[in-house]
């Protein structure tokens, strides 16, 4: 589906997250989403931007704005070129970490949103999909 | 704003948290608020997060390792003022928060504080999360 509107930004250290956070924000409050609508993609954006910079080595985001028969959604495109995921359906599963955390991130973000779709290939990086629709 | 202010009332710390912490601001708020339970002798830790618009795996995971910090060191740890959005979208991120305890405001939070430091029972009720829930 072609994007109504487009932009990329650089995501490459903790600030960059926060920078993410306001950004993915103000175009879930511009598509019209609930309070919890916001919150649920904002949170799913943070999740992913940090394993970005953490697992990552940094990367990119391009966010899109959405419409389809006059529904507004959004969707974001994290990149990186880092290590890659060697397992991603283990990767999904909750609890399970390589980086000290919670091992919530990826599973948890998957929940957040309504279609999540994750790309890796071993030695050239991650591309990770998330895209939220007003309810 | 590099540190988040910690203010010690009535023999509780208090910390209001009214910034978008990036990882390394939550980190340093953890061992700053570590550092002044044992200076103080504080019995309670409170938490405002009213402010704060999300509250992701990493925060969730600072606030469970506080109390379980604090719980070591003999005190109660509350997290008040959570916002609903954000109380929904934690249990659906799969964070339960089992770690802490929390209340509604600052007023009831300092009755529980006060409440746990009288039963004596700053070590349970609440257990640390040291795996998903």
């Amino acid at each position: 589906m072609p994007p109504v509107r487009s932009e990329t930004i650089p995501v490459r250290n903790s600030e960059d997250v926060l920078r993410v956070r306001q950004i993915v924000r103000n175009w879930a409050v511009a598509a019209k989403f609930s309070l919890v609508d916001q919150t649920k993609l904002v949170t799913a954006a943070s999740e992913i931007a940090r394993n970005t910079v953490i697992y990552g080595g940094g990367g990119e985001l391009t966010l899109d704005a959405l419409e389809d028969r006059g529904r507004h959604g959004v969707r974001l495109c994290f990149r990186d070129r880092g290590p890659g995921i060697d397992d991603v359906e283990r990767a999904l599963r909750d609890g399970y970490t390589t980086g000290g955390g919670l091992g919530l991130g990826l599973g948890g973000a998957r929940r957040l949103v309504n279609d999540f779709a994750i790309e890796s290939r071993t030695g050239a990086g991650t591309t990770v999909r998330l895209t939220r629709w007003k309810t | 704003m590099d540190q988040i202010p910690i203010l010690k009332v009535e023999g509780c710390l208090l910390v209001s948290i009214q910034v978008d912490m990036h990882d390394q601001l939550a980190m340093a708020l953890q061992e700053d608020l570590t550092c002044r339970i044992v200076e103080s002798r504080a019995r309670g830790v409170m938490i405002d997060i009213s402010a704060l618009e999300i509250v992701d795996s990493f925060i969730g995971r600072m606030l469970n390792n506080i109390a379980a910090m604090a719980r070591v060191l003999d005190a109660a740890t509350v997290v008040v003022g959570m916002r609903p959005a954000v109380a929904i979208t934690l249990v659906e991120l799969g964070l339960a928060m089992t770690g802490v305890h929390t209340a509604l405001d600052v007023d009831r939070g300092l009755k529980l504080i006060r409440t746990l430091i009288a039963q004596g029972d700053v070590r349970t009720g609440a257990r640390v999360a040291t795996s998903p829930v």
